[in-house]
């Protein structure tokens, strides 16, 4: 099956119910989108399916109907999307591990809602579990992201 | 710092050896003559070097031996080297070098005497100075116990100070000019003309000089990064997805697999039938292994999903297996044969509670898992007689002498590959998943093979926090609390976590009691016994050990003392309080919080302290009872850890164990049956979701003696804090973990 990725087509032979999350991994070699879970209840996977954020362990590469974005293609350590550089502003990772997903769902909630209010980003971010603790800056990141878009 | 200016004239030796192209850096502390008898016997062998910078053509390299399981540990590592060295640590390469003894830890092993952190007798530091030696005797390449910066503070600076000397040796031989002429900045020596020679072009010349011994450390005022807001090392990456996790490593002909061993812990496998997950798609075999099966697989989630079609027989767990019946275990060691240590006995508790009014309590914690968010995995190799290692570890060298015992092969042989750990809480104190890889490729040489556990594997095969009952009596008199008696039972985790690295475990386990009895507070009559529940499943180490629970019972009890008696708890605290330091963070915490100011209506805070690590922490939980349940509005924390290197991490270290201690005491446990752990997976063990974090306001005070990590400390007084928040605002008082058994939370 043909599935876009990042913006390059890739023609995979993979069985239809595979989760994304491991065609990424360990056919396409894109390691960003991490395994935490495998039952969407941690969203380290969140990757987005034409710019919505999705858990990429429940998505069958069978159902992808649409372009597929990981953390690596919203922005590189040379270009960096504004919600990375908020990340990077506010020291927000720890292990780092539940970041990639944190990221790619802070970005998705604010291309929806680009002034969310304080109990809209707890409501938005509550499904991505970060075992080190880093909510407090989670919160601020994704107050300065929306900053840092707005300006844009 | 005259002090340490001193004691790096005295006790520092130095060396540098040549590498291929290049020079390594080090610096040794090799004795302190006359502290301590076992110093007597070292071997000449053993003053070898140790390197922590190697400069090359291609660039400079910082060794950061201590592992980054997320508490930042190696960018705080590089910026101490890179404070006396003169280069931005962001413009270094970090490795964290080869496990080796000569990186061995010299404090972490305190945690195991009964010594307190606040003590200075004689005594104390002899025990202190007896870890130093026992530690660099075993090699004790080990992370571990909030002591990244106390054991490498000095060692790492002199490491960076003897390397800056030496290259400006190298420059003095290659320009003629003297000593006072040169300086250095960002990786160059600078020449007094503005032009600059790049460290790395030094590198040769370097390498041919003897380097420079008597080096003097700078003085605080002349620093860069520490104690500066720094920026991690490794935030870019982290926040780009490219950083490498053991998960991540990618090799070619690499294959995937995973195991499954019996749920029922030590159980294992009588019998089992792989027939049908021979057949499926991309499984190349499936193997046994101790206990269970391996699959390996060309992807991990074939290799999910054929390891769920392998049918187990599996053997029964012989251990108890029921969670009523193992508290039922705890409760039951309370007796004389069963008691572990009563190292705080003041005054005569039994007779100051004879003819009082007694205020008796018990409390109860629950096993818990460390579930980091990385699930555990490991890329083995082995080939030739030679082992590769690659993985998130806390104990390079454990595993080293582990799996040469597992493979016959000679430690020389055994290459461990530390890599950046996505969260660890103590879980990669063990080597067990390693083991299980290196038997796959035991069976499977010459292939790098990736083993991933599924989350279910890795929550029902943790070495768990363990259960604890305390029981406390007391008594109070017009002044406040008169006696003060607590009394804990558990198993014993130095007893179950040594044995599987091979060390004996002598004594008493200073970690039943460890966060009670060792608390800076003088009460008339004042005791703290420790029993030692018979081991049941095995059981490990747990961010902050046995202070996690320790300070949730301690500081409840504390709290229903200070309300029997009518006294404010801080002001009683404080009363209490004979160590300075302490009662600054306790002065603090009531400052930040506005302790004492009202409220209103429906609303309440409560107070804990816990000194663990050598760190006096207070923290003041804000509450509110609203009609959705509790919601945790704030939280206020003072913690002293002497100096603090970076008030960025350290506000993060300090949140984020906040967060670790009140979401495990709302939401979690592990519970057994018939010797199955019954949560196995996030659903079940949220700890804390994003909106149920408060606000957590944080202060750093910097009067204690000695520097101190900050990775844990936060986590102890986080549990009573939130209870005693609970009970005034409330009236409700909660003795058991986790509160959601008691109480429903927002």
């Amino acid at each position: 099956m043909k599935l876009t990725v990042n913006g390059v087509i890739h023609d995979v032979d993979v069985e239809k119910d595979m989760p994304m999350l491991w065609v990424l991994r360990d056919i396409l070699g894109i390691t960003g989108p991490k395994y935490g879970c495998g039952i969407a209840q941690c969203g380290a996977c969140t990757v987005h399916m034409d710019g919505i954020a999705v858990r990429a362990c429940q998505l069958a590469a069978g159902d992808v109907a649409g372009e597929i974005t990981t953390i690596e293609g919203l922005g590189t350590p040379a270009v960096r999307h504004a919600v990375q550089e908020a990340w990077i502003d506010l020291q927000v990772a720890q292990c780092g591990y539940c970041q990639s997903g944190q990221i790619m769902q802070a970005a998705s909630f604010l291309e929806l809602n680009p002034t969310p209010t304080d109990d809209q980003i707890d409501a938005a971010m509550s499904g991505n579990l970060c075992r080190c603790g880093t909510y407090p800056r989670i919160r601020e990141a994704v107050k300065t992201a929306a900053l840092k878009l707005k300006a844009v | 710092m005259g002090r340490v200016k001193t004691i790096a004239r005295r006790s520092f030796l130095v060396g540098s050896v040549a590498v291929a192209g290049g020079v390594v850096f080090g610096t040794y502390l090799y004795k302190r003559a006359g502290e301590n008898p076992l110093l007597d016997g070292l071997k000449p062998g053993e003053t070898a070097i140790t390197p922590y910078v190697k400069v090359d053509a291609q660039g400079v390299t910082l060794i950061t031996p201590r592992a980054d399981v997320g508490q930042g540990a190696w960018s705080m590592q590089a910026h101490m080297i890179a404070e006396e060295l003169d280069i931005n640590p962001r413009n270094a390469k970090l490795s964290p070098g080869p496990a080796d003894a000569i990186y061995y830890n010299g404090v972490v092993g305190a945690e195991a005497l009964p010594i307190a952190a606040t003590s200075d007798t004689l005594l104390a530091r002899g025990g202190r100075g007896a870890v130093d030696v026992v530690g660099k005797l075993m090699g004790l390449h080990i992370t571990g116990g909030s002591s990244t910066v106390p054991d490498m503070y000095d060692r790492l600076r002199m490491a960076g100070a003897v390397a800056r000397e030496t290259l400006i040796k190298a420059a003095m031989k290659q320009t003629g000019l003297p000593r006072d002429q040169l300086g250095t900045e960002d990786g160059c020596i600078v020449l007094p003309d503005g032009l600059k020679i790049e460290y790395i072009d030094l590198a040769s010349i370097a390498a041919e000089i003897e380097p420079v011994q008597d080096v003097i450390l700078r003085d605080p005022s002349e620093w860069r990064y520490l104690t500066k807001p720094q920026k991690r090392t490794d935030v870019v990456a982290k926040s780009t997805g490219t950083q490498i996790y053991g998960i991540d490593m990618q090799m070619d002909g690499m294959v995937i697999a995973t195991t499954r061993t019996n749920p029922a812990i030590g159980g294992g496998l009588n019998s089992f039938d792989a027939e049908a997950a021979q057949q499926m798609r991309g499984v190349y075999a499936v193997l046994p292994i101790t206990g269970g099966i391996a699959v390996v697989a060309d992807n991990t989630w074939r290799a999910f999903q054929a390891a769920q079609a392998v049918d187990c027989d599996w053997g029964p767990s012989p251990y108890i297996g029921n969670s009523a019946d193992q508290f039922a275990a705890v409760a039951a060691s309370f007796t004389d044969d069963h008691r572990d240590s009563r190292f705080k006995d003041e005054g005569d508790v039994e007779d100051a509670l004879q003819d009082a009014s007694v205020v008796e309590a018990e409390y109860r914690i629950p096993y818990l898992a460390h579930a980091p968010m990385e699930p555990m995995s490991v890329v083995v190799k082995l080939t030739d007689g030679r082992l590769d290692i690659w993985t998130g570890t806390q104990i390079p060298r454990f595993v080293k002498a582990n799996m040469a015992r597992l493979t016959g092969l000679d430690g020389d042989d055994i290459h461990v590959h530390v890599l950046m750990s996505g969260g660890s809480f103590g879980r990669r104190l063990e080597d067990d998943y390693i083991a299980q890889a290196v038997e796959i490729a035991m069976q499977l040489p010459d292939t790098p093979i990736k083993m991933i556990w599924q989350r279910e594997e890795d929550f029902t095969h943790d070495f768990p926090r363990p259960l604890a009952i305390a029981r406390g009596r007391g008594a109070v008199a017009d002044a406040g609390i008169a006696a003060f008696d607590l009394s804990i039972a558990a198993p014993s985790v130095a007893e179950s976590s040594l044995a599987r690295l091979n060390q004996p475990a002598f004594g008493p386990d200073v970690a039943i009691v460890a966060g009670a009895w060792d608390q800076p507070f003088q009460i008339p009559n004042y005791r703290v016994t420790g029993y030692r529940t018979p081991a049941m499943v095995p059981i490990s180490s747990w961010r902050s050990v046995g202070a996690s629970g320790n300070g949730f019972m301690h500081e409840s009890f504390m709290d229903e003392m200070c309300h029997a008696a009518g006294v404010d708890p801080l002001q009683e605290r404080l009363r209490l309080c004979w160590h300075d330091a302490s009662r600054k963070v306790l002065e603090a915490v009531g400052e930040m919080s506005e302790w004492g100011s009202d409220l209103g209506p429906n609303r309440g805070r409560g107070l804990a302290f816990t000194l663990a690590f050598g760190v006096p922490v207070a923290e003041v939980v804000e509450i509110t009872n609203s009609p959705d349940g509790i919601r945790i509005d704030k939280v206020f924390v003072a913690a002293d850890v002497g100096r603090v290197l970076d008030p960025v991490n350290f506000e993060a270290q300090l949140q984020g164990g906040v967060i670790f201690g009140l979401g495990h005491a709302m939401n979690c446990e592990l519970t057994y049956r018939d010797g199955l752990a019954e949560q196995d997976n996030y659903h079940m063990y949220e700890g804390m979701r994003l909106h149920q974090a408060p606000q957590i306001m944080v202060r750093g005070l910097e009067n204690g003696d000695k520097i101190r990590g900050i990775g844990e400390p936060a986590v102890p007084p986080a549990a009573p804090a939130l209870a005693n928040a609970i009970f005034a605002a409330t009236g409700q008082r909660i003795r058991e973990l986790p509160l959601s058994k008691s109480i429903g939370f927002v």
